[in-house]
């Protein structure tokens, strides 16, 4: 059922087929996996970075509100600061007009785009999906993501990609509209962590694994 | 002052008498005022008749409290559903934010919706061993089929309110979860479409079809809990049956309810082993047979329940417990096989080994209950049974 509507989800609007074999995706050893696992607090805090300066360009993270981020272990002062350096539009006002004001630690992440059809009109047609539960919301969860941020390649011989397409062998289909959104050192960590493709990626999974289950930690360690 | 009326006499009157008034203690304060109210509303000496005094045969074992850990299990559910229902928005718009304000945002919200979303498997599992231990020991046999038919009803409504309750939060596989299922009905033979129609509310599954399930969903455990009060109703009538399936004669075959096995109970709530299972073992019956033809699927589903309901008519035999029974005891444990690989199979997507698997499950599951019992009813040669629960009197 799971894997009927995915296919029916992801695969279908591309209208291409699936040439080659999904590759079995490897188990990573996750800090939050198990029943005692916690997030990486290091791995969090460095992932706001590259959410703030790569993944927030096309995806909106419409149920994480700036407050929250407290529990990846930055203070108040921290997240009033970060907040403010985001814009959110509000209103109306009482002219009726909406206006745009600073970012307050109660605000969620604003959409890049004004709606789906911006979106659209942004990306070649395809539509970035909210980023907020996308953990628990594709088949193989964190693994996936993970699988899926590092395994942009070439294409085999004999397979023609479409406009605009990349080619992801975990990707039902094997066509994805994303980008490779990784190149080495696009972001400088604070903590001056090198920024490979697949630390990038590990932090940026293990940052979606906590907007999906932000109760994650507290309901482990109430069960055990 | 009146004149004529001394109320200093008065009031020394008074206080004395106060002062030596008959002494009586609250707890015979508390008593009287418990005959008075029982007098009038026999409600405290219907607990102690049917709580305490109760007589159950007293060589129960551990699969007798299944019944009374479901119904534990049904006022969790009930509790926690209640407090989920304060945040829950029915409407396609809102639901699945209300759901994810429920998880996020509602204090300890997770863990009450959890708490939902885990007690309904646990429900299952517990009903499960309930049924078995009832098919094991032929509890469903005269003079307890109204008690066995009951207990098939709330199984029932049981399964109808899980799969609406699938449906609220409106995510992916509730939305296909309530498209397949309602479709079911469209199987009928010439009112079949309508039928659906009706059931959506329209002629897609959209809003309408989720407002009523919230609220059916509401009402569904409350419908659950009457069938449960006639099931004990009908329980209390001719009493437990026992791993020995005969019946007492002797008063020293019974012993009280409480403490022995009130006591029992509280065990079991604590430490029963954490599993889990996807789906109730009955969907997977669909799956293959509504392949070739989807009215006989569906004619098949529905059956697997029916076929319950006339059970106690099916097996014949008159000795209960398989203890006695040589050849049942080994049908009812490849019974329960095939049920565990149905379940399987039903988790499983319906194509290649699993489709075969969940179409020799759900055969034999007919065969079981249609031909083996009967047959087994005249063939099977039960070995002698005792007199008496007593051992001593076992022989």
């Amino acid at each position: 059922m799971k894997a009927l509507l995915l296919f029916l989800l992801l695969g279908t609007p591309l209208g291409v087929k699936a040439e080659s074999e999904t590759p079995p995706l490897t188990q990573q050893l996750w800090s939050f996996s198990g029943m005692r696992g916690t997030f990486d607090r290091g791995a969090l805090q460095r992932s706001l970075q590259v959410c703030k300066e790569v993944c927030s360009a096309c995806h909106s993270l419409k149920r994480v509100r700036f407050r929250e981020l407290q529990a990846l272990g930055f203070s108040a002062e921290d997240i009033k600061t970060f907040a403010q350096s985001y814009e959110i539009t509000d209103g109306p006002n009482n002219e009726g007009e909406m206006f745009t004001r600073a970012g307050l630690p109660s605000d969620a992440f604003p959409n890049p785009f004004k709606n789906d059809q911006a979106s659209r009109a942004g990306n070649h047609g395809a539509l970035p999906p909210d980023l907020s539960l996308i953990v628990k919301a594709r088949a193989g969860g964190a693994d996936y993501i993970y699988a899926l941020l590092t395994s942009y390649s070439s294409p085999p011989r004999g397979i023609k990609l479409g406009e605009n397409m990349s080619y992801n062998p975990y990707f039902p289909g094997h066509q994805i509209a994303m980008a490779p959104p990784f190149v080495v050192d696009q972001v400088t960590y604070a903590d001056g962590t090198p920024a490979t493709v697949d630390q990038m990626a590990r932090d940026v999974t293990t940052f979606l694994a906590w907007t999906a289950e932000p109760e994650s930690e507290t309901r482990k360690a109430m069960g055990w | 002052m009146i004149p004529g009326i001394d109320f200093r006499k008065w009031r020394n009157q008074w206080t004395e008498g106060w002062k030596d008034r008959p002494k009586i203690l609250l707890p015979q304060r508390l008593e009287r005022t418990r005959e008075w109210i029982d007098d009038r509303l026999p409600i405290f000496s219907f607990a102690r008749k049917e709580l305490k005094e109760y007589p159950t045969p007293y060589n129960l074992s551990f699969l007798w409290n299944f019944g009374f850990l479901a119904g534990i299990i049904l006022m969790v559910m009930i509790l926690s559903g209640l407090f989920l229902a304060m945040f829950y928005t029915p409407h396609v718009d809102f639901a699945f934010d209300s759901v994810e304000r429920i998880m996020r945002d509602v204090n300890y919200g997770w863990l009450i919706r959890y708490i939902h979303m885990n007690g309904a498997s646990f429900f299952f599992i517990v009903i499960y061993i309930h049924m078995f231990r009832g098919l094991y020991y032929g509890s469903y046999k005269s003079p307890r089929e109204v008690l066995w038919i009951l207990g098939v009803v709330i199984y029932l409504l049981m399964m109808a309110t899980a799969f609406m309750g699938y449906v609220l939060p409106w995510g992916q596989m509730s939305f296909w979860g309530a498209t397949v299922i309602t479709n079911l009905f469209s199987a009928i033979p010439w009112i079949g479409e309508g039928v659906v129609h009706f059931l959506w509310g329209g002629y897609s599954v959209a809003n309408p079809i989720l407002n009523r399930f919230f609220v059916l969903h509401f009402l569904f455990p409350f419908l659950i809990c009457a069938v449960v009060f006639l099931h004990l109703v009908a329980l209390h009538r001719k009493g437990s049956n026992n791993p020995l399936g005969i019946e007492r004669t002797k008063p020293e075959e019974s012993i009280p309810f409480h403490p022995h096995f009130g006591a029992d109970l509280g065990k079991y709530c604590f430490f029963l082993p954490p599993i889990f299972l996807e789906n109730p073992i009955i969907t997977s019956l669909l799956i293959p047979w509504a392949v070739p033809s989807k009215l006989a699927g569906v004619a098949l589903m529905f059956s697997a329940i029916l076929v319950l309901f006339i059970l106690p008519w099916l097996d014949r035999s008159p000795v209960r417990s398989a203890r006695f029974r040589p050849l049942y005891k080994w049908f009812f444990w490849v019974l329960v096989g095939m049920c565990l690989i149905l379940g399987w199979s039903g988790s499983k997507p319906p194509e290649g080994i699993y489709l075969w698997s969940a179409r020799i499950g759900a055969f034999y599951y007919f065969f079981h209950f249609v031909v083996i019992l009967p047959w087994l009813s005249f063939y099977e040669k039960p070995l002698p049974l005792p007199t008496s629960l007593l051992p001593e009197e076992e022989g």
